[in-house]
């Protein structure tokens, strides 16, 4: 579904990205773990269109994102939840959700969405006439995978849902990633969270200084000795 | 008596710093840019009314929405080709080129049209509204010009709460990189507000040429930094707030000139201005983020 080859992003005379390749099969969970700064946010927004790559493609089915203006990316059915949830907080959270389905001329699929969106995190409804702002961390983060899904798309890129929160939030968020995996929505992941990413993945590359160094199963890696000394504390 | 006349006749002018105000807050709210050039899209405007009504005879409405166009043109092309590529630069460098942008209309317009000083029509005529046995008289003028004041700032709210465009200009004024990814082209967004802010800078120019009939290239630096005033007085990005600060920059212009003195009235604004940004920063009505992270 989704192919990064020889990916590279630079920021003036940094080279963040130096050349990455990757895959995410259909249906796949797919996560993309290492430290700060590694690259992992750099790529998402290489993905998403929010920054432009010095060099390399990227595929969604077939087409080049890298050439189609990024404000269309959402539309081919590629939606993003970006890191620090970037909700929109002077709007409520109804209006956050109908701005996750702005490209959108479906209106009866949009309020069959809203539904799903709202069965899926109760606690959004509850507060949907409320500000985005006034909402709590993991609300936020609710409402940004929220605001993702009301695109209805193919796939879905999650950076860091799991930052700030706590470890029961933090679970309730990787069992609902899941969730939204297993009714057909193909999920890349990034994650500092190494441990709760590679325990639902599919699919896993290692991220260093801008470089893919290591790739396998979600189990493989977990296994793995470098990845546990380095990323999950063993 | 003669109070009721003079708070009046502040409203009217501060109904056209209003207008001019909105369009300043609108662009500043979107783009995140001080357009300088605001009050010289309006003297264009003004010019652009001026030889429709004058030199081809044209009716009012039709010289106004001549008027309208040619700014709201103007505004989109300004951007396009000064702004635009500045998207990724420093504010400092977009402010120098909105100065500039300034200079260059100004300047512009002396070459085209000379700086000897024309005499605007009058559009509405010289009639009055009598009240209290003809105490206390309102020109139609300063009726009309309240009321496309109220108007226009009706119809912003309106726009920008019920509408979708509104609704992606909201989400832009937030956050241009989270509004991509909702599939909002922020470009065109960026226009759009460009183009509505010009388009009633034009209003603004009719009304304010109406009640002060001299014309010249300059005639919208005064009024643009009034109401780039009046927009931080109010709270720069507030649609609510520049409304409000156009019209108490107004009042307080004309009152301090009829109670206080004609030369010091300008000085007594500004220090209005520096008095409530000393006790309140963000502006009167300006936003405080309660953002929880």
């Amino acid at each position: 579904m989704l192919n990064v080859e020889n990916l590279v992003v630079r920021y003036g005379m940094i080279e963040a990205i130096k050349g990455i390749t990757f895959e995410v099969k259909d249906g796949e969970i797919v996560t993309l773990i290492g430290a700060n700064g590694a690259g992992k946010t750099t790529t998402m927004h290489a993905i998403s269109g929010l920054i432009k790559p010095a060099s390399g493609s990227i595929f969604l089915d077939g087409t080049d994102l890298t050439k189609v203006p990024p404000h269309t990316i959402v539309t081919r059915g590629l939606a993003q939840v970006p890191e620090g949830r970037r909700v929109f907080a002077q709007e409520t959270v109804e209006e956050n959700l109908t701005l996750g389905a702005f490209f959108r001329k479906d209106k009866d699929k949009i309020e069959a969405d809203m539904d799903n969106v709202y069965t899926l995190f109760p606690r959004l409804k509850e507060r949907r006439t409320q500000l985005a702002g006034t909402l709590s961390g993991g609300e936020q983060q609710m409402l940004a995978m929220g605001r993702a899904l009301m695109a209805d798309p193919k796939i879905m890129l999650l950076d860091e849902p799991s930052m700030g929160l706590s470890p029961l939030l933090v679970s309730e968020i990787f069992s609902i990633i899941e969730e939204i995996n297993k009714k057909g929505t193909t999920v890349l992941l990034v994650e500092q969270n190494a441990k709760r990413a590679l325990a639902i993945a599919h699919h896993a590359y290692v991220l260093e200084t801008g470089k893919i160094t290591l790739s396998g199963t979600g189990a493989e890696l977990a296994k793995d000795e470098r990845v546990q000394k380095a990323y999950l504390g063993g | 008596m003669a109070f009721l006349s003079y708070l009046i006749n502040g409203l009217s002018l501060g109904s056209v710093y209003a207008i001019i105000a909105l369009g300043y807050t609108m662009v500043y709210g979107i783009a995140k840019m001080l357009n300088f050039a605001h009050g010289d899209i309006m003297m264009v405007g003004a010019f652009v009314a001026f030889f429709a009504l004058n030199s081809f005879g044209l009716p009012v409405i039709v010289s106004v929405v001549l008027s309208m166009l040619a700014t709201t043109v103007l505004g989109v092309v300004i951007e396009r080709l000064a702004y635009k590529p500045l998207r990724q630069a420093t504010s400092l460098s977009v402010l120098i080129t909105a100065i500039g942008v300034s200079y260059f209309l100004q300047n512009g317009a002396q070459l085209l049209w000379s700086s000897s000083t024309k005499v605007f029509p009058s559009i509405i005529g010289n009639g009055s509204l009598k009240l209290f046995g003809g105490q206390l008289q309102i020109s139609y003028l300063t009726l009309v010009t309240i009321f496309v004041c109220v108007a226009v700032m009706v119809c912003l709210t309106l726009f920008i709460n019920k509408t979708k465009t509104g609704m992606a200009m909201r989400a832009c004024s937030e956050d241009k990189g989270a509004a991509t990814l909702m599939g909002i082209n922020v470009n065109s967004i960026i226009s759009i507000t460009f183009a509505i802010g010009s388009g009633i800078a034009a209003l603004a120019a009719v009304l304010l040429c109406a009640t002060y009939p001299t014309l010249s290239p300059t005639l919208g630096s005064m009024p643009g930094i009034k109401a780039f005033t009046a927009a931080v007085f109010g709270g720069i990005g507030s649609i609510p707030g520049a409304f409000l600060g156009g019209l108490l920059l107004g009042v307080i212009e004309i009152l301090s000139k009829a109670y206080v003195s004609t030369q010091l009235s300008d000085a007594i604004v500004f220090a209005v201005l520096i008095i409530v940004l000393l006790i309140k920063p963000t502006g009167l009505l300006g936003k405080k983020l309660s953002e929880k992270v």
